[in-house]
């Protein structure tokens, strides 16, 4: 497969799993000239084939600005000032793949077809991105005129029951308006809804976050179900890193527009490589344990106005020195030291660099657990 | 049926006064409904039909103590906060401040309540006026309050900043709204409520607006003042693991009742209702092994302008018994200080005896 990137010398490993989507280098202003903000920066993510890939970051770390100029759903004042997407259809040629599509080049024809036929969204709020005047069943077939062009009323309409089936909503549903359902239920319609096509790439954007805790579990479990069934990736967009923990096979922590780290959920977990991502993990109390004073991380996310200098973390990091307040760390690749199969992991930060690195960051990984 | 109550956790440091900072016992709040639920049993005396958004809730706040009350929205968590903060008066109950008895109207004499009991909203970034300055935020319940004079002044500003660790206080006064962070912004809003020196903090979700790395920081701010200065403080979250970092004591709410009541590690640790335990087994926990498996499975809240009879979980609850749908379980002690109102702590043999033409 030309998607198939593979690192030299891995085999059987995560990493051998080809790329999906990935974007490199990626840089999104909001504005122009010099009122510009620079939302994300040099950011470089990879989406492989079938995992769950959680973005974490605080409001404001361009999270959300990341996927959408991914996709390129991004409205302005957003502007993309640099970097390249890179889309690898996993179907052969034979079945209507397209190849390896950059999306940042491709002409608003072939984004037409890969969007929601390939790369769908699931929005945050549900009940906004449902047309409160239109029955779901309406929502659901509308995709499906406009992208399934053979099919008829009769197959649109089963294939809509279909896919509520497939979200475990009762058919009854169809002719049911948004105001009519529950607030899980309309996130689940929305799944159904991005689900419509086939896509290879799933994008979702806080899909969980205005739900109580009992019916975000039951989505984030319908999620993994319907990725197993499937086969899709997805692209999961949260500022709960205790979720993706738990949910997530690879996590990338975003902050100040920067991606920071990347790597498996658990070795992030047990083992992280940059302070921020250490900080917000000594951020959420746990559910067991005696209890043991927490701190947090002190001060604010910097105003994107008026960016600190160097590493973008480095006034609220207590490992930083004279290097991190002038020149930025790049994000870079970094050894595993722990037993067993991981995913590659990267983070930016200097002190990764130091012949002794602090020993907080440089934990091994835990053993076996990296899906 | 009888009320919940929070019972004094035994073996923790307990104030050496015997008096709550504030009691209410048999708290309910009925809102009427408009339009379609005509159809709906439980009507309030003119026979309209009615919401129960909290029935029957009894707690009390100890000064140096931090007591959560936990529950989804819709539980009547806020509800019963603002009861307490007396902005909405309640169908019935009984409140007591420092032991006094006190009414519970939100209109006469709520004023100089609330110099001894604040409420923290959810949301920062509103309840705080965007157009003027913090000076002007802080300087307006001082005055209204008369608290200083006005040449003591600047100096009450600068004290009560720094009761909220918003340090050097010179570099925050003249701020508008907009220029602070949302951390920043909750720790005025709770500078605000400092400044009549309270009694009891009642806060309503104080850190679910905020960024994670933040959130800690106002929970442990809230800890700081209520072990330094004193203060009852109740904390509403739907977040088991932050009440059970921040409280000594929980009470988790379902449908407008409270189903469990007791020290926060003991509810987190070994739930004794059910639906502490479905709560439990959906939150997100970083440290378990496996997938998450919820204690059951569909559902939802019952509708509370016509709440099922009986427990208003049964309908939910893996154990549901043939009486948990006829009769509302009381608050039974399950352990010296846990209390929780499910028929399963009650020896069958004690139980009512339910017989088949009961249920109609």
């Amino acid at each position: 497969m030309s998607a198939d990137q593979t690192r030299p010398g891995a085999s059987a490993g995560p990493e051998s799993t080809p790329i999906v989507l990935e974007a490199r280098g990626l840089c999104v202003d909001y504005g122009t000239g010099e009122d510009a903000v620079q939302a994300v920066t040099y950011a470089d993510l990879v989406l492989r084939r079938g995992e769950v890939l959680g973005l974490a970051g605080e409001s404001g770390s361009g999270k959300s600005t990341l996927a959408y100029a991914m996709t390129r759903l991004l409205r302005a004042p957003g502007l993309i000032t640099g970097g390249e997407v890179l889309f690898h259809d996993g179907r052969p040629e034979s079945e209507g793949g397209v190849g390896t599509v950059s999306l940042l080049d491709a002409p608003p024809s072939k984004l037409r077809r890969l969007r929601w036929s390939e790369i769908a969204v699931v929005f945050q709020s549900a009940l906004h991105a449902l047309n409160p005047v239109i029955t779901i069943q309406s929502q659901l077939t509308d995709v499906l005129a406009t992208h399934r062009k053979h099919l008829s009323h009769r197959q649109r309409v089963d294939r809509a029951a279909e896919l509520l089936g497939l979200v475990g909503i009762n058919r009854d549903r169809l002719e049911s308006y948004p105001h009519e359902l529950s607030g899980g239920m309309r996130q689940r319609v929305m799944i159904a809804m991005a689900l419509a096509l086939d896509p290879q790439v799933v994008i979702m954007d806080e899909p969980t976050t205005a739900l109580d805790v009992v019916t975000q579990r039951e989505i984030l479990d319908e999620i993994i179900r319907l990725r197993d069934q499937l086969g899709f990736s997805v692209l999961f967009i949260t500022h709960d890193l205790s979720l993706l923990i738990e949910l997530a096979d690879s996590i990338a922590v975003m902050y100040a527009g920067r991606v920071v780290e990347q790597g498996g959920a658990q070795d992030l977990f047990h083992a992280p490589r940059h302070p921020y991502t250490l900080g917000l993990v000594h951020s959420f109390p746990s559910l067991h344990g005696t209890h043991r004073r927490l701190e947090g991380i002190p001060g604010s996310p910097p105003d994107l106005r008026h960016p600190p200098s160097g590493c973008q973390f480095h006034p609220r990091c207590p490992f930083a020195d004279e290097t991190c307040a002038q020149k930025e760390p790049p994000l870079t690749p970094l050894p595993i030291t722990g037993p067993g199969f991981h995913r590659p992991r990267a983070a930016s930060c200097w002190r990764q660099g130091d012949v002794v690195v602090p020993a907080p960051l440089a934990l091994p990984e835990p053993e076996g657990v990296s899906r | 049926m009888s009320a919940a109550e929070v019972t004094v956790a035994s073996g923790r440091e307990v104030s050496t006064d015997p008096t709550p900072a504030l009691e209410a016992t048999g708290l309910t709040q009925h809102f009427r409904v408009r339009g379609r639920a005509g159809r709906a049993r439980s009507r309030n005396r003119r026979g309209r039909p009615v919401v129960h958004a909290v029935d029957d809730v009894s707690i009390k706040l100890w000064a140096g103590r931090v007591t959560a009350v936990v529950g989804e929205s819709g539980s009547g968590k806020s509800t019963l906060a603002r009861i307490l903060a007396r902005m909405i008066t309640p169908s019935s109950g009984r409140l007591w401040l420092d032991g006094r008895a006190t009414p519970l109207s939100a209109g006469r004499g709520a004023r100089a309540y609330r110099n001894k009991v604040q409420l923290i909203l959810q949301d920062p970034f509103s309840s705080l006026n965007p157009i003027h300055s913090v000076r002007y935020q802080l300087s307006r319940p001082l005055r209204i309050h008369k608290m200083v004079g006005s040449e003591e002044l600047d100096d009450a500003l600068e004290s009560l900043l720094e009761r909220v660790k918003l340090t050097p206080p010179s570099q925050y006064l003249d701020k508008l709204p907009h220029e602070l962070s949302g951390g920043q912004l909750q720790r005025v809003a709770i500078a605000r409520c400092l400044a009549v020196e309270p009694r009891v903090l009642l806060a309503d979700e104080p850190v679910s607006m905020l960024d994670v790395s933040i959130r800690l920081g106002i929970l442990n701010l809230l800890e700081e003042l209520c072990h330094a200065e004193s203060l009852a403080v109740l904390y509403v979250t739907h977040d088991l693991a932050s009440a059970r970092y921040l409280a000594t004591d929980v009470l988790v709410m379902y449908a407008g009742q409270v189903v469990e009541s007791g020290p926060a590690a003991a509810v987190v640790d070994t739930p004794a209702h059910p639906y502490t335990q479905l709560l439990l087994s959906a939150a997100a926990d970083p440290e378990r092994e496996g997938p998450a498996e919820l204690t059951t499975s569909g559902g939802a809240p019952p509708s509370l302008i016509d709440p099922p009879a009986g427990c208003r979980f049964h309908p939910r609850c893996p154990h549901a018994m043939p009486i948990c749908a006829i009769a509302n379980p009381p608050m039974l002690d399950v352990s010296p200080d846990q209390r929780a109102a499910c028929w399963l702590h009650v020896d069958p043999a004690d139980r009512p005896k339910v017989s088949e033409g009961a249920k109609a």
